[in-house]
């Protein structure tokens, strides 16, 4: 065992060593640790390089907030992982980590030129130069820049591991199980809440799991801890999350969870997801999220071996490791005292006690100075050395305002302890407000913005004593019947001194050799900040930017407040007036993967399937996505592509007949008293004079005036209509039919139901229709005077209710069978087999293009954009002349709706006789320009007819049915196709196929 | 995510609604009678508040009602929901946060 | 009041002395009684438009009233996409103007924006989008704006991290291209305008907050009252982005404006492995990547109008479904940070950039998701518009009277919806 690891005590097993491997090295460590741990048993504290000027950097601290010790788990395995903090990764047997940013070894990286050079790398260098030549930026300056950036690499196979999101409900959220978080949990559960309780760490007790010190309730703080959670742990109204981190808090007390369920694992549990966002709605919630060390700002104070005091602690206490031999401790404040006598009581030599105060007083120096450890009041620290490692730190002393050379002390590590930050981040996520208070030097929250309440270390009740009774406050404030709690703490800790120091250490007023971090990963120095303040960045906003302080992968949470604390200083402002930079959502990094959860593949979006879909898999249909739904495009044969299959599929319906899947269509039931009143309001067509048993062809406006949704609707009774839609704008149509039925016509006595779902609709087109139905259909009389176009009736098929349409997309004698969804294969398949002796053919979607365009019927969506009325369209003839008002009608009365200058649509032949237009093409009036040009328009439907064996298309020109038999020209980049203006309806324009 | 107290089913969260934009905007009796300018008025111009915004919303994963809403905009904390046929509270300040359920 | 020569060499030579020779990059001035012009809003709009009254139509005594501090609206909270691919040519004209400033900007601001012309891959998933996509592409084309049609193929050539596999929900079925399009740094264009207006004369005036607009008997502007006083001018540009309906409310103007919540996040630094942007509207995904490495993703927008910058868990994580399933290599990358801002939005979803029917008082709103690209092409025609009291011919058409008369430029329902 190394000479590094306590021979007892603390949270690991020491009964399970375990191997891991760093930058393929072989360490031995025990369950329990952490990878900082580990390395730091071993006597490892070099584990980075800093972003900018490639600085050996060590593990700063025990927790979230480390800003140096990113490593990549995994690296090349499937599970591959960069930027993981080295403090928060719990180790297992065979872990695999390596450090990043350094090439061509973390030992010796070349990047480290970057700290000699780095007088001309000031803050925001980059914006005043690299701008000349103007090309190289691209090609020179960026490309060098950013292999520079960044930090581990993305994986370069996709990620193995699911992930999983819950909902959740609770009256009581408590985000932090340190003492507070537990008070207050225990607190709430014993006035009867539902509690939830979580936190970050590996296990619960926060602050507890160091603590080797206090006592409360008459025994040891950290078995107090144990026993208060294994009596949440009993309570069946209390949720106990670990590995839990509470990353953003939503309006109305939503708060976001990360569950981290897999990464601790060897062997993760395949039938596990990796992490687990919860999103839980509390009806109040406790933030006992605790408090961050601060460091110090002092020359040289980043070298390996530096860290936080607090941290030093819990590697000795909860780990059982010691970061050192002998260590200087550097503070302003009396907790690192406590770690000092920890130390010196584990055999680590503490050469001295540096305190930047001038007097320190208290239980703890006292106990200090009869442990024999040196103190040395009114200290600073000039500088320190040694390059991977700390080895020497110059002391200071501060009289009189001077600055003197007071004592060089050899050390392998340093301890600093500035004081401590609350964790304010959830606070303020939740937009409450932050107020500065002066006496504790930091930021504490103010007035909540939601049902919420900070206790403990995380509003500056630091004190154990205090904190735990806050918490119990807190907690019982935060249950639903507060009266019913009767819990409460009996601690008797010993009371620390607070205060701390903020900004940079007095220096002398001589140059000073070294940088001074203030943030550690960004490489951000007290000159930096200084800069930005001489440039006139004065905001805290603009400091941030400039610098980029506090916008490394910590966010800040080691390094703003002494940022702040530095400006506000060099500005010669209170800090309460220079302000905070906002606090974002997450708290900690949170994958991409817990955010996405189970929304991936086929789960990303639902799918919709009519009832045939699968007689259509079978049968090797081409789908396409429309909206949500899966629509067969078209069915190949045995070596046919798209195009050969459209033209056989179309030459079918026009010479015998086609099957069509139309399932898709949206079907929307009107009904009631005024449901004609209804329909008139809002479609542009008369429906007063429609008689029951036929059908129209229906357009819907916005009121802007523009076409929204067409189709053809049927009246089926008096006071009903089945009106259908296009197949993406089913759901859109019926929201805009109940807006206006709810919100401004409410005494309209009229129902909508949505009836998509509930039909299946089999489109048999072509002149054999009537032959392959007729034998199938029972009670309706299919005679084309019985039945003529647009005509629809009830019958039955195949045992099936059945509504008939005699409706054709297609030009062709045609019928819509519409017949229970549970219907729809059965019959499907029936009229399939019966039309086998007429020559049916089952088309697609594609084919159901051409066919229609060959007739000038529009699509909505692609022969109209949101910007074509009614007439553009050529649909003028479908709006009720005599009607007073309907949806869009004003609109249209609007002088620019009515120009002669509108695009109208037309069609369009190729003068070729063989060129098939792009969809999308533009459409000139005037031959051979260069752009710009002036366009007059563009094809919307462009398609080869098989019919006519000629390219037909549909087009969008201004003043289009002006121009009939004019040429006009498609500008294409291999040059201009002539094409020559038409009609829109290219086949049987007289309609007798239809008629038939 | 909002949670939002549809007037006929209670408190809900705000995926099972639908925004429906400025309320007491009603369409004009007889259009035609508008000009333009009226008319513009109507389909386009809106207050696009910055404090309490009576608004309208659709429960439409739920009920399917429209319903109005009196929300601070800079908090987006709810003052009020009513129904629509109901004249808009007379509310100014914004309330103290409310429990969700 | 010149300004201090940025290079290489001056950082060379300032670095020998630790950077002491440094000035304010734009002055702190107390506000004057009275200004030929002032323009309302610090963004990227109000202090270019500041800059081009100075330096293109000599109106120098000018001020930029910040409510805050500059740049931190909108111009410091999006995702730097620019590009000119738009469908009407009012829009290209617009857009491309941008575009063409933008190539040039590091060197007329002496100030790196660090303009990276790196492509603009916009996803196909749909037929439909196919259509809509290859309609801009031909347009653009025939405008004089590049704009390329790629097969799956190609894009994934183009963008090796992307997914173009047949199994995914929606899958890749092709791209449009505009390679002049990319991304710049989005403070440095506030700063860079900043520091260029300033030393022309221009006053940037932080932390004042308008609180009323006078105007004269004829109804005319002459002063606005701020926090720190009432400061007296006959021409107000109002460049405030998702605030715009609010001081246009102050003189009785009404806009067809709302205003949303957008978000956006990046995620922690990566080395690079993403050499481009791609958007794909259908699935609702913006990436690309910053110098510093950063994964820099766009979601969309809240349904709801609000002035919080901030907006819901949900969107969010539409967003990054998306986005995994597009990069699915991506998947356990973290997000770093998330931010909101506040976008104003037209019906049309096009800009105005005009006069109002107030005299002197001029706007620039409601460029919805898409202002940042347009920065210097609209500060640009902005303070034309507002030095001869008439449109340039390039925002023309951008008026607020056209949702009165129908002649919106409607790029959004242009891009239509699934059929």
């Amino acid at each position: 065992m190394s000479v590094l690891r306590t021979p007892g005590g603390g949270r690991v097993d020491r009964e399970r060593s375990l191997q891991f491997n760093f930058d393929g090295k072989a360490y031995a460590a025990l369950q329990g640790d952490t990878l900082a741990s580990g390395l730091l048993a071993n006597g490892v504290h070099l584990v980075g390089r800093s972003f900018k000027y490639h600085r050996p950097r060590g593990i700063l601290s025990a927790g979230a907030e480390e800003p140096n010790a990113l490593v990549t788990v995994n690296p090349g395995a499937p599970r591959d992982t960069p930027n993981v903090l080295a403090t928060q990764v719990e180790l297992y047997p065979g872990l695999r980590a390596i450090s990043q940013h350094r090439w061509p070894s973390l030992q010796y990286d070349v990047g480290r030129v970057n700290d000699a050079l780095s007088a001309f790398f000031p803050a925001g260098f980059y914006y005043k130069t690299f701008k000349w030549p103007q090309r190289a930026w691209k090609s020179v300056y960026e490309p060098a820049i950013r292999r520079a950036a960044g930090l581990g690499r993305a994986p370069a196979t996709a990620d193995p591991d699911r992930y999983a999101q819950r909902y959740a409900h609770c009256d009581t959220l408590v985000v932090g199980a340190g003492p507070a978080g537990i008070a207050a949990a225990l607190a709430a559960a014993d006035a009867g809440a539902r509690v939830m309780l979580c936190d970050e760490q590996s296990e619960m007790g926060g602050s507890l799991l160091a603590e080797t010190m206090a006592r409360i309730d008459g025994v040891p703080a950290l078995d107090w801890a144990l026993r208060a959670l294994a009596t949440l742990a009993g309570n069946p109204r209390v949720t106990l999350l670990t590995r839990t981190t509470a990353f953003g808090y939503f309006p109305h007390n939503l708060l976001g969870l990360n569950q981290r369920l897999g990464d601790h694992r060897a062997d993760p549990d395949p039938g596990q997801p990796r992490q687990r966002l919860w999103m839980v709605r509390a009806r109040q919630v406790v933030l006992a999220t605790g408090a961050i060390e601060r460091p110090l700002v002092f020359p040289g104070n980043d070298r390996p071996g530096i860290l936080l005091a607090g941290a030093a602690r819990t590697y000795l206490n909860r780990y059982g490791v010691k970061v050192g031999v002998r260590v200087v401790v550097v503070t302003a404040t009396d907790a690192a005292y406590q770690t000092a006598l920890d130390l010196h009581a584990a055999g680590v030599a503490v050469a001295a006690i540096a305190d930047v105060r001038a007097q320190p007083v208290g239980v703890l120096p006292d106990a200090v100075s009869r442990a024999g450890i040196e103190i040395m009041p009114a200290a600073t620290v000039l500088g320190t050395r040694g390059d991977r490692r700390v080895s020497e730190i110059s002391l200071g002393r501060v009289q009189g305002g001077m600055v003197r050379p007071a004592a060089r002390l050899a050390c392998d590590a340093v301890l600093m302890s500035g004081g401590y930050t609350p964790s304010v981040h959830l606070f303020s996520q939740s937009r409450g407000k932050l107020v500065w208070n002066e006496s504790l030097l930091a930021f504490v929250p103010g007035l909540s913005a939601e049902c919420e309440r900070s206790a403990g270390a995380c509003r500056g009740v630091g004190d154990l004593t205090a904190a735990l009774e806050d918490g119990a406050a807190a907690g019982l404030a935060a249950a639903p019947d507060p009266v019913r709690g009767s819990w409460r703490p009996l601690p008797e800790a010993g009371t620390t001194g607070g205060c701390g120091w903020l900004g940079a250490l007095p220096q002398p007023q001589t140059t000073a050799t070294d940088k001074a971090f203030v943030d550690w990963q960004h490489d951000v120095t007290t000159r930096d900040l200084a800069l930005a303040a001489r440039e006139g960045f004065r905001s805290i906003e603009h400091v941030k930017r400039y610098t980029t302080t506090g916008m490394a992968t910590d966010q800040g949470k080691t390094s703003n407040l002494n940022a702040l604390s530095i400006v506000a200083s060099g500005l010669g402002v209170p800090i309460s007036q220079v302000g905070l930079t906002t606090f974002r959502m997450p708290y900690t990094p949170v994958p991409f993967g817990s955010f996405a959860g189970t929304s991936r593949g086929a789960l990303f979006d639902p799918v919709r399937r009519t009832p045939m879909h699968h007689w259509a898999q079978a049968r090797g249909a081409v789908f396409e996505n429309v909206g949500l739904w899966k629509r067969a495009r078209y069915f190949p044969r045995a070596g046919e592509d798209m195009h050969a299959a459209v033209a056989r599929e179309c030459r079918a319906v026009r010479s015998a007949c086609g099957i069509f899947d139309a399932t898709t269509l949206g079907k929307i039931e009107v009904v009631g008293a005024d449901a004609v009143e209804f329909m008139n309001r809002l479609y542009v067509n008369s429906w007063t004079n429609l008689a029951v048993g036929r059908s129209r062809y229906g357009i819907l406006l916005r009121e802007d005036g523009f076409v929204y949704d067409d189709g053809v609707v049927a009246r089926t009774a008096a006071d009903r209509f089945h009106v259908t839609t296009t197949t993406g704008g089913a759901p859109r149509v019926l929201a805009m039919m109940e807006d206006y039925r709810q919100t401004e016509w409410p005494q309209l006595k009229v129902w909508l139901t949505s009836t998509t779902e509930q039909w299946a609709v089999i489109a048999v087109q072509g002149p054999n229709a009537r032959r392959v139905i007729a034998p199938l259909v029972e009670g309706i009389d299919l005679g084309a005077s019985a039945l003529p176009h647009m005509a629809v009736a009830r019958g039955r098929i195949c045992g099936a209710p059945l509504l008939l349409f005699r409706v054709s997309f297609t030009g062709e004698l045609g019928y819509e069978i519409n017949v229970p969804a549970d219907f729809g294969a059965t019959v499907w398949e029936a009229v399939h087999a019966a039309g086998q002796a007429h020559g049916m053919t089952v088309y697609g979607t594609e084919t159901m293009h051409v066919l229609r365009a060959e007739k000038g019927y529009i699509i909505v969506g692609q022969d109209t954009d949101g910007t074509v009325t009614p007439d553009d369209a050529g649909l003028s003839w479908a709006i009720g002349k005599s009607k007073a008002d309907f949806v869009g009608k004003r609109s249209l009365e609007r002088a620019s709706m009515r120009a002669p200058t509108r695009k109208q649509l037309v069609g369009l032949r190729s003068r070729d006789g063989r060129t098939v237009l792009d969809e999308g093409a533009q459409i000139a009036a005037l031959p051979g320009q260069q752009p710009p040009m002036q366009l007059i328009g563009h094809v919307t439907s462009s398609y080869y007819s098989a019919a006519l064996d000629h390219p037909i298309a549909l087009a969008l020109v201004a003043g289009g049915r002006t121009r009939l038999g004019q040429t006009l020209y498609v500008p294409m980049p291999r040059g201009e196709i002539e094409v020559e203006v038409t009609p829109p309806v290219f086949y049987d324009p007289k309609g007798e196929r239809l008629n038939a | 995510m909002l949670i939002i107290v549809c007037p006929f089913c209670g408190k809900r969260p705000e995926i099972e609604f639908t925004y429906g934009g400025q309320a007491h905007i009603t369409r004009p009796e007889r259009p035609s009678e508008l000009d333009d300018q009226a008319w513009a008025e109507f389909l386009y111009m809106r207050s696009n508040t910055k404090g309490i915004h009576a608004e309208r919303w659709r429960h439409a994963r739920g009920c399917g009602r429209f319903f109005n809403a009196l929300r601070d905009t800079t908090t987006d904390h709810f003052v009020a929901t009513y129904r629509i046929d109901e004249p808009q509270p007379q509310i100014e300040q914004p309330a103290e946060p409310v429990p969700p359920p | 009041m010149s300004r201090q020569n940025f290079s290489a060499l001056s950082l060379l030579w300032r670095g020998l002395s630790r950077h002491g020779g440094w000035r304010e990059q734009w002055r702190k001035p107390e506000p004057k009684a009275a200004y030929d012009a002032i323009i309302v809003g610090g963004g990227g709009h109000g202090l270019g438009a500041a800059y081009y009254l100075a330096k293109e139509h000599g109106i120098g005594n000018v001020a930029v009233l910040e409510k805050g501090w500059i740049g931190g609206g909108n111009t410091g909270r999006n995702t730097t996409i620019i590009r000119s691919n738009y469908l009407f040519n009012e829009s290209a004209a617009l857009y491309d103007h941008s575009v063409k400033l933008w190539e040039g900007l590091s060197q007329e601001l002496d100030y790196n924006v660090m303009f990276s012309p790196r492509g603009v891959m916009m996803l196909a998933h749909t037929v439909h989008d196919i259509q809509v996509f290859k309609r801009h592409v031909h347009a653009n084309r025939c405008n004089g704006v590049d704009n390329e049609w790629l097969e799956p193929e190609q894009a994934k050539a183009f963008c090796p991290p992307l997914n173009i596999s047949s199994d995914i929900r929606y899958p890749v079925l092709g791209a449009a291209l505009q390679r002049r399009g990319g991304t710049a740094r989005h403070d440095a264009v506030a700063w860079g305008y900043a520091r260029a207006a300033d030393a022309l004369g221009v006053d940037i005036i932080e932390n004042c907050e308008v609180t009323a607009i006078r105007r004269d008997a004829g109804g005319a502007v002459e002063a606005l009252e701020t926090t720190r006083g009432v400061i007296r001018s006959h021409k107000v540009g109002v460049s405030a982005a998702g605030h715009t309906s609010v001081i246009m409310a102050m003189a009785g103007v009404r806009l067809p404006l709302e205003s949303y919540p957008l978000q956006a996040l990046v995620s922690e630094p990566i080395k690079p492995i993403f050499p481009c942007v791609v958007m794909s509207n259908t699935i609702h995904a913006y990436i690309s990547q910053s110098d510093k490495g950063e994964l820099v993703i766009g979601a969309g927008t809240d349904a709801y109008t609000s002035y919080t910058q901030r907006g819901a868990l949900h969107i969010n994580m539409h967003t990054l479904d998306a986005i995994c399933e597009l990069f699915p290599n991506f998947r356990r990358l973290a997000m770093l940070r998330n931010w909101g801002g506040i976008v104003d939005v037209t019906p049309d979803r096009s800009p105005i950039i005009a006069k109002t029917p107030v005299p002197g008082l001029y706007v620039n709103c409601g460029w919805g998701t898409g202002g940042f690209k347009a920065t210097p092409g609209s500060a640009h025609v902005f303070a034309w518009t507002m030095a001869r009291d008439q449109a340039h011919p390039i925002n023309a058409p951008f008026t607020i009277e056209r949702f009165r008369d129908g002649y919106l430029i409607d790029e959004a329902a242009a891009a239509a919806v699934a059929h």
